[in-house]
């Protein structure tokens, strides 16, 4: 592999011709790593048919680009193994992916690929003198790590982690477009088919006030009382990624990393610790209110309101206290 | 199709966690650990496998935390046999290592096929199943919600996208599968069972390989967050609690 350099790579994330929102997020925070680290800015960017995308990543010095068919649809072993291939050429500082579903996979093949040291969940990263340190997340939230970078380090940044603003910037940059590597053709992994989310069921991405329930439900049998709550608002229930693993409520129904990513007017967290995966899907509500029993629970950081308490006792006070306003 | 299925033991976040003296690690002496829950549906979406084409489930374990219960339990549940990988360090290696000592293990008893939870809560240097992946130079996919034996050979996964997506993939074995849940909840299984089994069935041990240092970052310090103390709490038992919401709801036009 060839010498560390300073520069700072992004991993641009896309989906159906549109560059994820975090990518912005990464954009922003690298340039300022790679001005005080003296490098330049990369973002890598693979994919088939992506020559338009390059345009809207202005932020960066150069876009690195590798459009192949064999790179249409994500699969970890494809994008890492042209990843590897580009770090034969150049060896990053640091290389940024979103903690995605596909950030997370390609970032952790890569690193046993190439033997880069990894950092996962991060949420800050700082440049000092000529060190660079992360602080990352563990435990649900309930731990932060700081660790100390070598010469060169693979990150998976939480999304909200840094302002998307300063990643957006209205200039075309140059772009160095790659052939695909070699290493492309030992790929293995294909992709058949990609299932979009049935429509059939309510679509919780449009409903202004959405009743949250998390591992705190214990059982299905509870889960009337919350959709009776959740009717009493006009809104509907969700869940984060326990209950939607238990069978208890459909998939079309989960916030988070890999659910659905909501912004409703009232987000009422019921039983629902806060881990950094359902944060993600909900932190940008525009008011979210936390019951958890944890007064230490995670959830309370992005909460505008908080009771600790038990939600099967608060849920029917709360009852009895909307219905009589209502009835007013 | 030899399964193997990688299991790690976590720190049961239901307890206080404290930070040892180093402040660089948490203090193992008040740790409980338990099965990572992504490994649990590890084992499920394994034993599934078994249960539908025949077949073997190794389960495999480092040696920390109260791992033969684990292991114990994964036998009771279906497994075939469980090794337990032996010594390791208190409250077990650092996620680069424990990718290190699986590689290793599994040039030795080879698998089709290898499952693990696609993350831990206490990844912290990377994730098990990815980092594999590379070390083994097989293919890897990963967040996968279902795996099936494909009529052409290999396996057909289910990966988990962003927005409900799920992509089907074609994964030829041998490969390293991680796994974030089983199409069904893990099998519940009783402990009079496990404690039958304790009786009836063993644990192999494997001598842990001698490795060399993991590329790894350097642990400076680990802290709890401050509380962000953005949430108004809304104190005063419950009753004025839910008053209050009730009248802050009203307030914001959120009762129609």
């Amino acid at each position: 592999m060839s010498t560390p350099s300073q520069d700072v790579w992004v991993r641009v994330e896309h989906a159906a011709g549109t560059v994820a929102p975090q990518t912005y997020e990464l954009l922003g925070k690298g340039r300022d790593l790679a001005r005080e680290l003296g490098g330049r800015l990369v973002a890598v960017l693979l994919g088939h048919h992506v020559a338009a995308l390059t345009q809207t990543l202005g932020a960066a010095d150069v876009v690195l680009c590798v459009d192949d068919e064999r790179l249409g649809s994500f699969t970890p072993d494809a994008h890492a193994r042209t990843i590897q291939a580009l770090m034969e050429e150049a060896i990053p500082r640091l290389l940024l992916c979103g903690a995605t579903s596909a950030g997370t996979d390609l970032a952790a093949l890569l690193a046993g690929l190439v033997s880069v040291p990894m950092v996962v969940n991060v949420r800050g990263i700082q440049v000092d003198g000529t060190r660079v340190l992360a602080t990352s997340q563990l435990c649900g939230g309930k731990l932060l790590c700081e660790t100390e970078l070598g010469e060169s380090a693979i990150l998976t940044v939480l999304a909200g982690a840094f302002p998307a603003e300063a990643g957006i910037v209205r200039r075309v940059p140059p772009v160095e477009t790659m052939a695909p590597p070699k290493a492309i053709e030992q790929t293995r992994a294909q992709v058949l088919r990609l299932i979009e989310p049935s429509g059939e069921d309510v679509d919780i991405t449009r409903v202004p006030i959405l009743v949250a329930v998390g591992r705190g439900i214990q059982r299905k049998e509870n889960l009337p009382l919350v959709e009776d709550l959740a009717a009493l608002l006009g809104g509907a229930v969700c869940a984060s990624r326990p209950v939607i693993d238990q069978g208890w409520l459909p998939l079309s129904r989960q916030v988070g990393k890999s659910g659905m990513i909501v912004k409703p007017s009232l987000y009422l967290a019921l039983g629902i610790s806060g881990a950094p995966e359902h944060l993600e899907g909900m932190r940008n509500a525009e008011m979210i209110v936390a019951v958890n029993t944890d007064a230490g629970a995670p959830i309370f950081n992005v909460a505008h309101y908080g009771i600790v308490g038990d939600m099967f006792e608060v849920i029917p006070a709360l009852v009895a206290h909307l219905t009589r306003r209502k009835a007013a | 199709m030899k399964i193997a299925v990688l299991l790690t033991m976590v720190p049961d976040l239901v307890e206080e966690l404290e930070i040892d003296a180093s402040g660089t690690a948490l203090d193992a002496q008040w740790l409980r650990y338990v099965i990572s829950e992504s490994d649990d549906h590890a084992l499920e979406q394994a034993l599934l496998l078994k249960d539908r084409h025949g077949a073997s489930v190794t389960a495999l374990a480092l040696d920390y935390g109260d791992v033969e219960q684990t292991l114990f339990t994964a036998l009771a549940k279906g497994a075939d046999a469980a090794v337990k990988i032996t010594p390791m360090p208190e409250g077990g290696p650092r996620r680069r290592e424990a990718a290190a000592v699986f590689a290793e293990i599994l040039r030795r008893q080879s698998a089709d096929l290898v499952l693990t939870g696609v993350q831990a809560i206490n990844d912290l240097d990377g994730h098990l199943p990815g980092l594999l992946g590379g070390l083994l130079d097989l293919p890897y996919v990963g967040v996968t919600r279902s795996v099936e034996v494909a009529a052409a050979g290999g396996v057909i996964v289910q990966k988990e996208y962003p927005g409900g997506v799920v992509a089907e993939i074609s994964v030829p074995l041998p490969a390293v599968i991680g796994v974030i849940s089983a199409p069904q909840p893990p099998r519940y299984v009783p402990v009079a069972r496990i404690r039958e089994v304790m009786k009836t069935r063993s644990i192999s041990a494997e001598a842990a390989p001698e490795l060399g240092a993991q590329p790894a970052p350097a642990i400076r310090r680990m802290f709890k967050p401050e509380p962000a103390g953005q949430a108004t709490m809304l104190s005063g038992g419950t009753e004025q609690a839910a008053q209050e919401l009730a009248a802050i709801l009203d307030s914001r036009g959120l009762l129609r």
